[in-house]
């Protein structure tokens, strides 16, 4: 008896290892263990046999369904794994395959660089202003002690519209806006669209400025350095040799231009910087008393700083930008360097 | 300003090199533009001497010259300059020599003649532009001196770039009086003896607007030989400041102006009638200046020097034609005068002129100058082109001359303007060198700047210039100690840059375009705006401002289109100019969108963009508002008229404007495809609402849907209006989920398939309210715009 059961169980587990699905070895399951399946019939056998030899064979029955339950277990997770990895290795994709839907843009490098300068200057709290790009002559030069013919109104190649109007030449004019409206302590950049009737190589006849200015009861031109100074590590990210030079403009007075070590070669001296190793980046000064007349602020309660500064040199000096003329053509291939 | 080194240093040579002192004036704000050579690089060539000209056997213009070139033997040398000549000395090349332009040297022969060397013009050294023929040098030059050496060539021409404040450095005497100061140096002008009186004539002078005219000299200079040569040494001078060589008397005027910064002016006094007056111009007189140009004093305000019949010059500007010194002129009246600068200023460019004697004037001369300038030009006229002096005429208006006022400077004010405390000592001294009068008052001082600083009103001049002459980068730098109050947030104002990140994250690349655009692009996209013309435009294609930014977003689409883009999204954020005085300016914000939905991808097929499209982003600028929008359908010339909405804000106030470009505008500028645009009024656009919080409903919503028939024309607007008119609070929304015209549904209408979504926050709804509503709904919509329920 036991001999047919080593038998039947033999021929159970190949008929195990021999079935190729999960179907298959269900069916497996059922001729075996089912209501007719062999062990069922080998148990009912049991009844026939007295006590002793009962417990026996039950015990040697029982063995050989555990070990048939054990083989069938160990098949149907090879199987069941076998399908799992059919349906994985179907569903493998080109994962380098570019993604599909709506692409992202984005800035325009001129914007990019005038959200640095902004975020810089409103950490330490300076508000932005902005003003009408078409100006008025008063605002423009009068207020800011350029009466007409002066000299300096040469250096400002100037469009008209007629005698009194104009588009504004710098940003300049929002500082004697500003200072028409609140009363001091301030602290103020505007940026914008500024006009010069210039249209070169190195000049366009729009571009961008950002003027900064502040005002308070004991501003010196110490802190001037300091915010310049500040300001431009920050921009270029590194420790960055700065220099005053004394300069002239109606408005400021001491007046100064500030170069900094060329970027391009680390003050070596290159193309860029005409091998004097120095860049010119911002003119600034301390505001001069006659600006201050005109917008009723007491010269002796209170001083103040004013700067202003190219936003497309900036751009150029800080992405390697070599020409000018690109910040206007707006060609896709140059904005999308930017994205 | 240009100068030579050489002759800067003849006034005051600091112990320094060229590149020390390049920075020293660069760091005290005169600018150094640039630095270079006087002459280009060459050697070899020497003093030599033509001993013999010979003609040459085999060419009719070459000659045969022995040279004398300080050597043992005379070189032969084949020359075919026309003025070449016995005893003339000229410039010779010798072989193994160098000229510009990396030009060897060499042993030659010329039509079978041997030839060891060259004999050199004033181009061949570099020195001039062009030539008619050798360079002649003076009698007593040295023979075989190297010539680099007798021109004294190994020089540096040094260009500054004059702020407009610094007159005073518009002479080599001031650049020299500046150097003089940066080095400590002792420094003081030429003393010009007084050429003695040769006769007596002379011509009354009249000033009749001492204002402008504060000091006139005049004088006769009788018999000058207008012809002589001007030396060598003045030549070069010339050459190396930038000024051509025009004849001894000219020269000598160029020069003192170069010397002393004083313009002077000679006429020939054949050529005047009568005595001298300065005066303004009367309207309309007419008279020809020495470049040509006609001039009309269109201006009462001119300022003109004239003799007793007709103006003669533009004061302090530019001499006439008809008085000017010529080869023959043998009397010359020679002026030298002092115009005021805030007369001047503006004058020359009045008349579209700018020369060295105008930019001086308008800048500021010395007032006290006048006197040394006219006797150092008759001291050089004399001595060059000969002539007999006569007495200097003077008209001085003491009245109208500059008053040098004190100025009080404080030193606690020079503390709080430069941020560091000098002791008193230094300052005074500081002032002294610069040529001020320096009076001490307690904490302060009264300060008389000297005549040639025009510069010095206020305290404030006197401390930028202590700041200068201590040195900008001395000065110390602090970090910005303040108060500071919090920043506000307003948060019913969106920020712009919110925007902007959202286009550019549904694909927008941001562009830039000029504010100012082609008149004809202006006219075509917005034919019933008016606008501003600018009086001088770069060119006509950025004549007039713009009243959309859709002329330049269109251009620029157009810019890429022909570079092989097939798909342009761009937005630009900036001012449009509305009406003939531009007073209306107004930030909008505008897109254009062409080509395909997506850039081109794998596994999907590209889709035109539409109408809806672009809709969806404008409605999703309009969803950071926080508040609902209504687009209405209107016409705008530059639209499709069928596809183009008027946006209307929750007040009632345009925001803008969305559409296709007209087909007509399409072809007529270039563009293949479609062409969405939308612009936005920034006003309008950014105020926000701040978020109200309403109570969450615990009853859940129903939906029903309805499809119903309406009339093409009837717009989704309508239905939804006619929907909200019924007012009934429990519908929530109402959104369209299908369009269907064809089978079934009868031509002229169409079917829009509608979603009511109702909810009670009270309780849940039952079926008999929802039937109510809906049957309110749908009885408004069949009285108001007959639309059928779909069977």
């Amino acid at each position: 008896m036991s001999s047919t059961l080593e038998e039947i169980l033999a021929q159970a587990i190949q008929a195990l290892e021999a079935a190729t699905d999960l179907q298959a070895l269900d069916q497996i399951r059922v001729q075996y263990l089912g209501k007719k399946g062999a062990f069922t019939l080998q148990m009912k056998e049991l009844g026939k046999l007295d006590p002793d030899q009962r417990r026996v064979a039950g015990q040697a029955i029982n063995q050989v369904k555990s070990d048939f339950q054990n083989t069938l277990e160990a098949r149907r997770n090879s199987l069941q794994q076998a399908v799992l990895d059919a349906r994985l290795a179907s569903e493998t994709i080109d994962v380098t395959l570019p993604g599909r839907g709506q692409a992202v843009s984005g800035l325009h490098p001129v914007t990019l660089t005038l959200r640095r300068i902004s975020k810089i200057f409103s950490s330490v709290g300076f508000k932005v202003e902005e003003g009408p790009e078409i100006e008025d002559d008063y605002h423009n030069f009068e207020a800011l002690n350029i009466p007409s013919h002066h000299p300096a109104r040469a250096m400002h190649d100037t469009f008209y519209f007629d005698a009194h109007t104009l588009l504004r030449t710098h940003t300049s004019p929002v500082q004697v806006r500003s200072m028409e409206k609140y009363q001091p302590p301030l602290k103020v950049i505007a940026p914008g669209r500024v006009y010069r009737c210039d249209s070169d190589i190195t000049h366009t006849p729009m571009f961008h400025q950002v003027e900064g200015f502040l005002v308070d009861e004991n501003v010196s031109f110490a802190d001037l350095k300091g915010v310049v100074y500040e300001f431009l590590t920050a921009f270029f990210e590194k420790d960055i040799q700065v220099r005053f030079r004394p300069s002239y403009f109606p408005f400021t007075e001491p007046s100064a231009e500030v170069d900094i070590e060329c970027v391009m070669c680390d003050g070596e001296g290159c193309r860029v910087c005409s091998h004097t190793g120095w860049l010119e980046v911002m003119g600034c000064g301390m505001i001069h008393p006659e600006v201050f007349k005109s917008v009723d602020i007491d010269t002796e309660a209170f001083t103040g700083f004013a700067f202003g500064m190219g936003v497309e040199r900036l751009a150029m000096l800080r992405y390697g930008i070599n020409d000018l003329r690109l910040f206007f053509e707006n060609d896709l291939k140059f904005l999308e360097q930017f994205n | 300003m240009q100068f030579s080194e050489a002759w800067l240093r003849e006034l005051v040579n600091p112990n320094i090199d060229t590149n020390v002192l390049v920075e020293q004036l660069t760091m005290a704000g005169l600018e150094v533009d640039s630095v270079s050579p006087a002459a280009a690089e060459f050697s070899g060539v020497v003093v030599g001497q033509v001993s013999s000209v010979v003609a040459h056997p085999d060419a009719d213009k070459l000659r045969i010259c022995t040279v004398e070139v300080g050597q043992d033997e005379a070189l032969q040398i084949v020359c075919g300059a026309s003025n070449v000549r016995e005893g003339l000395k000229i410039p010779a090349a010798l072989i193994g020599a160098v000229l510009p332009g990396n030009f060897k040297i060499k042993k030659s022969k010329l039509r079978g003649e041997a030839s060891f060397g060259m004999l050199c013009s004033e181009k061949e050294l570099g020195l001039a532009a062009d030539a008619d023929g050798l360079m002649e040098l003076a009698a007593d030059a040295p023979v075989g001196t190297d010539i680099r050496e007798y021109l004294a060539l190994d020089d540096q021409l040094i260009e500054v770039d004059l702020t407009p404040n610094r007159a005073d450095c518009l002479s080599i005497e001031g650049v020299a009086r500046e150097v003089a100061l940066l080095n400590e140096l002792p420094f003081s002008v030429l003393e010009v003896a007084t050429t003695p009186i040769d006769h007596q004539e002379s011509l009354a002078v009249k000033v009749s607007s001492p204002e402008a005219c504060p000091r006139y000299l005049g004088r006769l200079i009788k018999g000058v030989n207008a012809q002589a040569e001007t030396p060598l040494w003045m030549q070069e001078r010339l050459r190396r400041s930038g000024v051509k060589s025009l004849g001894a008397v000219v020269d000598v005027t160029n020069y003192v102006l170069l010397e002393m910064g004083q313009p002077l002016h000679a006429f020939d006094a054949a050529k005047l009638n009568g005595d001298i007056e300065v005066r303004m111009a009367t309207e309309g007189e007419t008279f020809t200046l020495l470049n040509d140009q006609e001039i009309k004093t269109n201006s009462e305000t001119t300022l003109v020097i004239a003799d007793a019949q007709k103006a003669l010059a533009l004061a302090g500007v530019m001499g006439g034609k008809d008085s000017a010194v010529a080869d023959e002129t043998q009397d010359i009246f020679l002026e030298c005068a002092f115009f005021a600068p805030l007369f001047m200023m503006g004058k020359a460019r009045h008349y579209g002129l700018h020369t060295d004697s105008s930019h001086r004037f308008e800048r500021g001369v010395d007032a006290e100058l006048q006197n040394r300038a006219i006797e150092r030009a008759t001291q050089l006229i004399v001595e060059i082109a000969g002539g007999k002096v006569g007495e200097i005429t003077e008209v001085t208006t003491q009245a109208s001359l500059p008053k040098r006022e004190a100025v009080t400077l404080r030193q606690q004010r020079i503390k709080r303007i430069l941020g560091v405390e000098l002791p008193a000592n230094d300052v005074a001294a500081m002032l002294q060198r610069l040529g001020m009068t320096v009076e001490a008052k307690g904490e302060a001082w009264l300060v008389t700047p000297p005549g040639f600083r025009f510069d010095i009103a206020i305290e404030a001049d006197l401390i930028e210039e202590i700041g200068r002459v201590y040195g900008y980068n001395n000065l110390p730098q602090s970090s910005l100690l303040m108060r500071s109050a919090l920043s506000q947030a307003p948060e019913a104002v969106l920020p712009i840059d919110q925007i902007k990140d959202l286009l550019v994250a549904r694909d927008y690349q941001e562009a830039i375009t000029y504010s100012f655009v082609d008149e004809d692009i202006q006219k075509a996209i917005a034919p019933n705006d008016s606008y501003i013309k600018l009086q001088n435009p770069i060119s006509a294609d950025l004549a007039v401002m713009r009243t959309t930014l859709w002329c330049g977003l269109l251009q620029a689409a157009s810019y890429n289109t022909k570079r092989q883009q097939t798909r342009v999204r761009f937005f630009e954020s900036g001012q449009r100019f509305l009406g003939t005085k531009a007073d209306q300016q107004e930030k909008m914000l505008a897109g254009l969108v062409l080509g395909t939905v997506n850039a081109e991808q794998w596994d999907e097929s590209a889709r035109k963009v539409d109408f809806y499209d672009v809709k969806a982003d404008v409605e999703a600028i309009c969803t950071l508002t926080g508040y609902e929008v209504q687009f209405v359908a209107n016409k705008h010339p530059a639209l499709h008229p069928g596809q183009s909405a008027e946006i209307i804000s929750r007040d009632g106030r345009s925001l803008g404007w969305l559409g296709m470009l007209h087909p007509t505008l399409e072809k007529q500028l270039g563009f293949d495809n479609s062409v969405f645009l939308f612009e936005l009024s920034q006003d309008v656009l950014l105020k926000r609402n701040v978020p109200a919080f309403t109570k969450l409903s615990k009853f859940p919503s129903v939906r029903r849907d309805l499809a119903l028939l309406v009339r093409e024309e009837v717009s989704f607007q309508q239905i939804k209006s006619c929907i909200n008119d019924c007012q009934e609070a429990l519908i929530k929304e109402i959104k369209v989920f299908d369009i269907y015209r064809g089978q079934g549904v009868e031509t002229g209408y169409k079917s829009v398939a509608l979603a009511l979504v109702m909810q009670n926050s009270t309780e849940t709804l039952v079926d008999s309210d929802i039937d109510a509503i809906v049957n309110k709904v749908l009885d408004a919509l069949s009285r108001n715009i007959s639309a059928k329920l779909r069977d």
